[in-house]
């Protein structure tokens, strides 16, 4: 298989056949505090997604060309954390120069994403699965995208949850979000024939 | 006399009426996705409790030291500190676990249960008490997630700690050892304890025992807990 489809494979594997939320259960916490709206997961969800994408990028040039040529590998946990959490930060002062409409949207929700597990998740498969540049690219958007989708469904079917439905107490709040992840789980392994790239 | 019943407490209530899981629905993230073998779950929980109790101990002995503008950053980096010492434990040790375990070890780090408590709790309190609240919460974390593991293991693969313990009457229910099993049985879980022991302490604790209007209350600290812990 040539690069480019291979990295579309990931791509598409990322997104739907082992999707992070679904089935690595990664960014648990945030899915469940802040599904309640469509509005807000959406927000949530585009931060997550440009996030994803560039970390993903930023930690592969950082592993292969500065942690692997020094054999400092051990210590990629330490920095890819602070990849992460000093690119959210920059965004953040650069979003709120730039654009009031878009902090507003998108700004709240970053110091969320710096502790997010399925950012640094990301990062750490791609190193774990010897991903290629693109390849890595691709799984960081892929990756990025399918928790987006996951959360944006995840708060549509609350929504319509809370208009009409009797939840026994002790399943209200986080028991039902779990139930219904559940479920999304199962509809998401419908997809895992197509595609066998992990 | 007064200062042992502060120690108790603070253990009571991380496995009990705080109990990370339950009531905060904190810091599943990393740790749910392991729990469909027993062992992986064992060895995952015990470098858990020694992260939260040992990083709550450090951010604690340093907090006069750590300016408050980049506490999150320096909490952050006390605690990759000791995943990295269990990683390379683990790798040493038991390397085959930790091949399985594969990133999820490293997820530590971002498990919102030992940010949170280093935030809420070793940040301004002593050393000795944030040591032991910090292994309340992993313990009281812990015993939940190898409850769902065993259940896991036990219906999905007929097996506890690999050793098969149903007979050859019992067809593996598959769906428990992948994704959906993890959700479900969290939700079973979360059910049973909300529903039986928690609810009498909410009714005594509001007054009314109207399940619409409790439950906004009850979930409002897991998304404020959630938040606070990440600002």
């Amino acid at each position: 298989m040539s690069g480019g489809l291979f990295a579309f494979g990931v791509f598409f594997a990322a997104v739907f056949t082992s999707n992070i939320l679904l089935t690595n259960f990664l960014g648990m916490c945030s899915f469940l505090a802040v599904s309640r709206e469509v509005k807000t997961s959406v927000g949530l969800g585009a931060a997550v997604i440009f996030v994803m994408t560039v970390t993903s990028v930023l930690n592969w040039l950082i592993y292969y060309y500065v942690l692997v040529p020094l054999d400092i590998v051990y210590l990629r946990y330490i920095a890819f954390i602070i990849v992460i959490a000093a690119f959210v930060q920059l965004v953040e002062m650069i979003i709120e120069r730039v654009s009031d409409a878009l902090y507003a949207a998108l700004g709240i929700f970053l110091p969320l994403i710096t502790v997010n597990c399925a950012i640094l998740g990301a990062s750490l498969f791609m190193v774990i699965r010897e991903y290629t540049f693109v390849s890595s690219l691709a799984f960081g958007a892929g990756s990025g995208i399918g928790w987006a989708l996951a959360i944006i469904a995840m708060a549509g079917i609350r929504t319509k949850l809370n208009i009409r439905s009797k939840v026994p107490y002790g399943l209200t709040g986080a028991g039902i979000a779990l139930i219904i992840a559940g479920i999304m789980s199962l509809a998401f392994m419908g997809f895992a024939g197509m595609i066998t790239i992990t | 006399m007064k200062s042992s019943y502060k120690y108790r407490q603070a253990f009571a209530s991380g496995i009990g009426v705080n109990n990370p899981v339950f009531v905060q629905i904190l810091g599943i993230c990393s740790t749910l996705a392991v729990t469909n073998v027993l062992k992986n779950t064992v060895v995952m929980c015990a470098g858990l409790v020694f992260v939260t109790g040992l990083s709550n101990l450090t951010v604690s002995v340093l907090r006069q030291y750590i300016p408050g503008r980049v506490r999150m950053m320096v909490e952050t980096l006390i605690i990759a500190a000791w995943v990295i010492l269990v990683d390379i434990a683990l790798r040493a040790y038991l390397p085959d676990i930790s091949r399985q375990l594969g990133p999820y070890v490293g997820l530590i780090i971002t498990n919102c249960i030992v940010m949170g408590r280093a935030e809420a709790f070793a940040l301004s309190n002593p050393p000795g008490l944030s040591l032991v609240d910090g292994l309340a919460s992993g313990i009281g974390y812990s015993y939940v997630l190898l409850a769902i593991a065993f259940a896991r293991e036990l219906l999905g693969s007929g097996s506890i700690w690999g050793f098969r313990v149903l007979g050859d009457w019992w067809v593996n229910w598959n769906l428990m050892v992948m994704a959906p099993g993890g959700f479900f049985m969290l939700a079973l879980f979360i059910w049973v304890v909300k529903g039986s022991f928690l609810k009498e302490k909410q009714e005594a604790a509001t007054g009314a025992g109207k399940p619409a209007q409790t439950a906004p209350a009850q979930t409002a600290p897991a998304a404020a807990g959630a938040q606070g812990g990440k600002s």
